[in-house]
């Protein structure tokens, strides 16, 4: 299957699920920071990689194919957490460009330019989810 | 306080701009990589660099490494049961959480603390 872009489905989600996810994502951001300055770099890190917006994510695609699939007469629940199986499927690859955008980060951000290493580690994270994504679908 | 709101700020905004990017792809196993994408990180390593420096961010990249391995055992086990059972989404990735952070904090302790 070819990789597609649909903007359509934007007009499906809700502003309260957009806000959803700005304020998950927010408080995650802000609660790294507190937890790093009270319990050290080690332990806030740890929270870099936390799955902030999973939960509501999942939630979303679930909703979205379900409604999809009961606007035409049928049962979703089914397919609803099908959709959401697949995408989870999905992050756990890109958790995998994930660990290397950390190693990058702990490897040369203290001592090359912020944001070359930023950008780098961004662009392997994107470079290594998309390979395995491309290798797990030849399997 | 006022570093906690642009953070809260900065965080959503970027999170919420991946989501975006995440939700207008298909296939769907795709977009999911998006759903593991490095938002609050850039958002909170960026923000350490000006408060702490560069070398207390790297401290805190090194120790993302257990977190992301603690996401893909989440994330893994998320798709499985979810696919398997007939739980709601939201029930199964809530109830993972405690898995995240139990993975997280053991991957860390045994390479870095013991």
């Amino acid at each position: 299957m070819r990789i597609q872009v649909n903007f359509s489905t934007l007009r499906q989600t809700r502003w309260h699920d957009y806000a959803v996810r700005f304020i998950f994502g927010g408080l995650i951001t802000a609660l790294a920071g507190i937890i790093a300055r009270k319990f050290g770099p080690g332990i806030g890190g740890l929270f870099l990689a936390f799955p902030a917006i999973f939960p509501a994510s999942a939630t979303l695609i679930e909703k979205h194919e379900r409604e999809k699939k009961e606007s035409h007469g049928l049962k979703g629940e089914a397919r609803g957490r099908s959709a959401a199986s697949i995408d989870a499927a999905g992050s756990s690859m890109g958790s995998i460009g994930l660990f290397f955008f950390a190693l990058v980060v702990s490897q040369f951000l203290a001592r090359d330019r912020a944001w070359i290493v930023l950008g780098g580690a961004t662009a392997l994270w994107l470079g290594v989810s998309v390979a395995v994504w491309q290798i797990r679908k030849a399997l | 306080m006022s570093q906690s709101l642009a953070r809260f700020i900065i965080g959503g905004a970027i999170v919420s701009a991946f989501a975006i990017i995440g939700d207008v792809l298909k296939p769907k196993s795709f977009a999911g990589l998006f759903g593991a994408a490095p938002s609050v990180a850039l958002a909170t390593l960026a923000m350490t660099i000006v408060s702490d420096g560069l070398s207390y961010a790297g401290m805190e990249g090194r120790s993302m490494m257990a977190g992301a391995i603690a996401f893909f055992i989440y994330a893994s086990l998320a798709s499985r049961i979810m696919m398997r059972y007939k739980f709601r989404a939201i029930l199964v990735t809530l109830c993972l959480i405690p898995v995240w952070l139990g993975v997280a904090g053991g991957v860390y302790y045994l390479v870095w603390v013991r």
